[in-house]
């Protein structure tokens, strides 16, 4: 959250005209953005304020960056913040663009939605055809071999960490025979 | 209507969903004809762009027809064919009234660094895109332009965004006559700025790409030469070489966060994310390029940060500069070349395939699968 620095010194605003060579060597050519951008400064424009006449009717939760002042005229709303993981980006919504502390947190709410979006699909009776979602025919069809050693290799592994993990359960902690003389 | 869906990294489905509806009097409806998965959408399909929520819409390079118009808007009309920039920009703010249209500052909320873009994550808007048989268009009287009776709606979907993209990467990076111009990644957009890259003069262009049909496409599209940095051991050494050790004049990084090629960069950008995607592609690019160069960039990184050698920038005195496409402005130019026949887009597709069956067509292009270079979605209203 931003916090205004204590002491700040007043910097008065100096007009640069008034500095002894400003602007002798100035070639408006020489921009980088040339010709991405008609050069205007905020200053040169009469109008730099200037908002389209309607602005969208906010009917729907829109999260905005705390780095501009107002909801742009128009937004989309495709998918309005919602349990956990809205939760999570209302949040993040709390810090500037500069910091992780916004996008760390959009890119964990993300991923809690992916999980809310499969319990959505199971509370509606619809069970998500995750072979058909990747894509997974287009592999069969044009990439078959390293598909199927893709897929051996993920069975392999999985297989593998359930037995240790399983076998892991069996071992019983020997008894340490504490032998407290023996040390001295 | 049908629309493509996402559900999380990787798994996107085409759902019903309801019709887009009139949100703000500049607002149009479009009926969507032609729609593309581009390079950038795979950055949302694998996940790695904050705020990409399950139930969005993808889709930011789409041509249609106008079937509803809002009170004010007055450019368009119902029945109009329509090729919609993929950025939503108001024409009115500081921004726009200087052509910078990627830039508008009235159609984002979420982000101030990003512009709006159709289809592309709450950080760019939140607005659903055009894989689907209805989209919603704001700003009609700015964005959408009429697609001239003769040209084909094929060439119109890729002045939405590939051709223009490619053509400002090649104009960013301030070509003199006599250039050699370097591009990173032979994706349709690295092709396309390949292609450009002689518009503006160059007197050179190479290609540098990791898939060997994708050069040898980047080769007869592209007049250029084309070079497999696999079968290098360093490419910033073997441009040097090639360049009689002076480097490019000019490099264009067309790859963005999903680039390949180095292990350090794609565990840490691509796996972990601990950075905004592999900056491998813009890493080699500033490395490469000559003393005094340019380096333009147009492949797409994440908000936060990246490893790349910023003191070599200081040290060569290099300009860097990059944006989001300004794809209003250039395109009377980019008509102009299509209807004379010195830009050609449509040769770019390789694939088309209905909306119905959206996964396959992400999972094929995400794959590289069957030599796939560009992919058009087919809703199932667009043959009506
Ligand atoms: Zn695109
Ligand atoms: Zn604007």
């Amino acid at each position: 959250m931003e916090k205004t620095p204590k002491n700040t010194p007043k910097n008065p605003r100096i007009d640069p005209k008034q500095i002894k060579g400003w602007g002798i060597d100035a070639d408006p050519k020489n921009d980088p953005t040339y010709p991405m951008r008609k050069r205007m400064n905020v200053g040169e424009d009469p109008d730099s304020k200037h908002r389209p006449d309607h602005l969208q009717p906010e009917d729907t939760e829109v999260l905005r960056s705390i780095e501009r002042p107002d909801v742009s005229a128009v937004f989309g709303t495709p998918a309005p913040p919602m349990g956990l993981s809205g939760l999570i980006r209302r949040a993040a919504f709390k810090y500037s663009e500069n910091e992780y502390k916004h996008w760390l947190p959009l890119i964990v709410a993300d991923r809690v939605g992916v999980v809310e979006g499969i319990v959505a699909d199971l509370s509606h009776g619809k069970l998500p055809n995750i072979w058909a979602e990747k894509g997974y025919d287009m592999e069969w069809k044009y990439n078959r071999p390293a598909f199927v050693t893709k897929l051996a290799t993920i069975g392999a592994v999985t297989a593998g960490l359930v037995v240790w993990l399983s076998s892991g359960k069996k071992k019983q902690p020997k008894p340490v025979k504490k032998d407290y003389l023996s040390r001295f | 209507m049908l629309a493509m869906d996402y559900r999380g990294p990787k798994r996107v489905r085409a759902v019903q969903k309801p019709m887009p509806e009139i949100k703000h009097p500049q607002d149009a409806i479009v009926r969507v004809l032609r729609t593309c998965i581009c390079g950038s959408d795979l950055h949302l399909y694998n996940g790695n762009v904050p705020d990409t929520r399950v139930g969005s819409t993808f889709g930011h390079e789409f041509v249609g027809e106008i079937v509803e118009i809002g009170a004010d808007v007055t450019k368009v009309k119902v029945g109009d064919r329509v090729l919609v920039p993929f950025n939503i920009a108001c024409g009115e703010c500081h921004f726009c009234r200087q052509g910078m249209f990627g830039n508008c500052h009235e159609s984002n909320t979420e982000s101030t660094a990003v512009g709006a873009i159709f289809g592309y994550s709450h950080t760019a808007g939140g607005y659903n895109g055009g894989q689907a048989e209805y989209a919603r268009v704001p700003y009609a009287n700015v964005g959408p332009t009429i697609i001239p009776p003769d040209m084909d709606l094929d060439d119109a979907v890729l002045l939405t965004d590939v051709i223009p993209t490619g053509y400002q990467a090649a104009e960013m990076a301030g070509i003199q006559t006599g250039d050699t111009v370097v591009v990173f990644g032979a994706g349709p957009i690295g092709i396309v700025a390949a292609r450009c890259a002689w518009l503006f003069g160059a007197g050179r262009v190479i290609i540098i790409d990791q898939e060997d049909y994708r050069l040898e496409f980047a080769c007869n599209y592209s007049y250029c030469e084309a070079y497999n940095f696999k079968e290098m051991n360093d490419p910033v050494l073997f441009i040097k070489k090639i360049t009689d050790w002076m480097g490019a004049d000019c490099v264009i990084d067309a790859v963005g966060a999903e680039a390949a090629g180095n292990t350090m960069q794609t565990v840490t950008g691509r796996k972990l994310l601990l950075q905004a995607g592999s900056a491998t592609a813009l890493h080699w690019a500033i490395n490469s390029v000559k003393k005094g160069g340019v380096v333009s960039i147009v492949g797409v990184y994440g908000p936060t940060d990246n490893l790349v050698p910023i003191g070599n920038m200081m040290n060569k005195g290099l300009t860097i500069r990059g944006n989001q496409t300004s794809v209003k402005r250039l395109l009377p130019r980019l008509i102009e070349h299509v209807q004379n026949g010195v830009l050609n887009p449509k040769a770019l597709i390789t694939h088309r395939i209905p909306l119905e069956d959206v996964a396959d067509g992400y999972r094929m292009f995400s794959a590289k699968l069957d030599n796939c270079i560009k992919t058009v979605l087919m809703p199932p209203t667009a043959n009506q």
